[in-house]
């Protein structure tokens, strides 16, 4: 073994001289930390490409199961193509189960200490948070991505203007976004990755219950006034009038402004969720 | 700024959880370039000690300066002149060992050649470039510490702070660990390492703290503290126990302390001040008797007895509590 370097030295480098000091220039590294952080994510996802498969297991059976077995049994109320109307379900219960993956990725580095490791070095603190964010945001749009080839193959499209579809894909992204916030939340409060397995628990019923499959007005009455005001139905219900698949319209108010609702909702969840977040983590030094 | 001469300065620490005291009155002076062993019951205070001086954790009361820098009002200045290896390997399991020490120099901002060159020296350093482009999954126990360890030293800090570096480790693993720490001192590092193995303390350590209840109670060289205990030991084994008491009898006309007899293994230690003479008239009485030892022998205190004597007969029932949080936890 060679005979390290030390900092200041020839080949070391000099620690104090980092220039790493002053409001622009951690604003600089804020950024250039969260890159850093968010390529790790994305190594992840490259290093693991069946994880995805694992990811899309689950709608992938459901679009088989509802689209196809059950499906000359399922109704939509107000008429149209059953399965035409369950994809954006399927997009966004895969968005609402998403919060789990961030609470896990979370509660792994909690629990191997890598949490820890990012907190006793110089880096920038916030871009431990956000590499999380905007890495997490990355691979749900991969998950997007091969939802919709899916979908497309088995036959549903996008009526809707190029505008309105990106915009649709913008609020799938916009929930899994505030959710972000929960799962952090989550992953720093739950004390092991089994335990973060648990919460799907918490996320099945999220997922399901609201409109993603079924439209609340089938539903018995307390449930449907539950499933239609889940932010995960609203989302879903405004991505289906941006892509024109059929709606199941209601006269509720609630899913009269689905779409307001699938902006709202999110920025609400952000709003909450954020300094709980923050607050949690900040903990993690007491 | 200049390295300062004392690597370590902790006075009167103090970390508070509930009404459990982690630490109380916790004062330890490290000089620049020793390796420090902190030994201590579980649940004595040492994983709260390194966890505030590496800026984990915040102090309810007292002052640190580590590498000259106060760590309450410069943490970051201090995570500059740091490392730290904790009790898990705390390294991505999903990057390569390459992709670990890259991801862990950019966040050290080291500009993304210099952290591609720092990679591979720290691979190099503590060989590891063969494996460099393997995911750590595959990597042994020995290997990921060692990654851990590579990842501690990208910035080759002023102190290295281990927290039981070695737990879990088979002895190849834990010689590997070792090697590496001995050849970072060599480079001026100052080291504090905490540590459940008595001999780990005794092989690595130039000076040890033991801390019980949040507070250090003994803090010397090694072979200090070993003659602090006092005299060399006697050890006798019989080989059928019924021969116990004579052979107690034997051993406590020679020593110079009350002997502790173990049922079960059939031996006796006590301390003796004339160690050949002592040896030898042992072994003359019981042959005389006809009875059968399986072993007698003498050898200097050990750390275990230090530890024994200092943290006392409390330390048991400490033990079984933390061992069972461990459980729970
Ligand atoms: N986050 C915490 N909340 C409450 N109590 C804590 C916390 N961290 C440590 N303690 C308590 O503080 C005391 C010291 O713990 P610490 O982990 O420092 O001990 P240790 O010497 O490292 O023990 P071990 O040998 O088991 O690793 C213990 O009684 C422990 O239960
Ligand atoms: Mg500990």
């Amino acid at each position: 073994m060679s005979t390290p370097t030390r900092a200041g030295g020839p080949d070391g480098p000099p620690a104090a001289t980092i220039d790493d000091d002053g409001p622009q220039r951690s604003a600089y590294w804020a950024v250039i930390d969260c890159w850093t952080v968010v390529r790790r994510e994305l190594t992840h996802v490259i290093r693991q490409p069946s994880n995805i498969a694992w990811q899309l297991g689950f709608p992938i059976v459901a679009v088989l199961l509802f689209g196809y077995v059950f499906g000359s049994a399922m109704s939509v109320p107000g008429g149209g193509d059953y399965r035409e109307y369950l994809m954006p379900g399927l997009f966004g219960m895969t968005m609402a189960f998403g919060f789990m993956n961030t609470a896990y990725a979370v509660v792994m580095d909690t629990t191997k200490g890598v949490t820890d490791r990012f907190r006793s070095m110089p880096m920038s603190s916030s871009a431990v948070v956000t590499g999380r964010g905007v890495g997490d945001l990355i691979s749900a749009s991969v998950d997007l991505l091969v939802l919709a080839l899916m979908a497309l193959v088995v036959g549903w499209r996008s009526d809707g203007s190029v505008l309105a579809t990106v915009a649709a894909f913008g609020l799938f992204l916009l929930l899994r976004f505030a959710l972000i916030w929960i799962g952090i939340l989550l992953g720093l409060m739950v004390p092991n990755e089994e335990a973060a397995g648990n919460l799907f628990a918490v996320a099945f019923p999220f997922g399901m219950i609201s409109s993603a499959f079924v439209a609340p007005s089938l539903m018995p009455d307390w449930l449907g006034t539950i499933a239609a005001w889940n932010p995960v139905s609203s989302t879903v219900t405004a991505a289906r009038e941006l892509f024109g698949n059929p709606v199941a319209g209601s006269d509720t108010w609630i899913e009269q402004h689905a779409l307001l609702m699938a902006v709202v909702w999110p920025l609400v969840i952000t709003a909450v969720f954020v300094p709980l977040a923050v607050r949690r983590f900040q903990r993690l030094s007491r | 700024m200049p390295t300062p001469e004392t690597s370590i300065a902790a006075t009167g620490l103090r970390k508070i959880y509930g009404d459990k005291r982690a630490l109380d009155g916790f004062d330890l002076t490290v000089p620049r370039g020793t390796v420090y062993g902190l030994l201590g019951p579980n649940g004595a205070g040492k994983t709260t000690a390194v966890r505030i001086l590496a800026t984990l954790i915040r102090l309810d009361g007292g002052h640190a300066e580590v590498a000259g820098v106060d760590v309450a009002r410069e943490p970051r200045n201090v995570r500059r002149r740091i490392g730290l290896a904790g009790q898990y390997a705390a390294v991505d399991e999903i990057l390569t060992g390459r992709q670990n020490l890259r991801m862990f120099a950019r966040l050290f901002h080291l500009s993304s050649r210099r952290a591609q060159q720092r990679a591979d020296e720290l691979l190099e350093q503590f060989e590891l470039t063969d494996a460099a482009d393997n995911g750590v999954k595959e990597y042994s126990g020995g290997m990921r510490r060692r990654l851990d360890l590579a990842a501690s030293m990208i910035l080759t800090p002023d102190v290295l702070f281990m927290d039981e570096p070695t737990t879990g480790l088979d002895p190849r693993g834990r010689n590997e660990v070792w090697r590496a720490v001995r050849s970072l001192v060599t480079g001026g590092t100052t080291v504090l390492l905490t540590t459940q193995y008595l001999d780990e303390a005794d092989q690595l350590a130039d000076r040890i703290a033991v801390i019980d209840a949040g507070r250090v109670i003994a803090d010397d060289t090694p072979a200090a503290l070993k003659n602090s205990v006092g005299s060399d030991r006697i050890d006798v084994v019989v080989q059928d126990p019924a021969d116990l008491p004579a052979a107690r009898k034997a051993v406590t006309a020679v020593a110079i302390g009350e002997p502790s007899s173990d049922e079960a293994e059939g031996s006796v230690h006590a301390p003796v001040r004339d160690r050949v003479g002592a040896l030898t008239e042992v072994a003359r009485t019981l042959q005389e008797q006809g009875i059968v030892l399986d072993d007698i022998g003498l050898r200097r205190p050990t750390l275990d007895d230090v530890f024994l004597l200092l943290t006392g007969s409390r330390t048991d029932d400490d033990t079984a509590t933390s061992a069972k949080e461990d459980a729970t936890a």
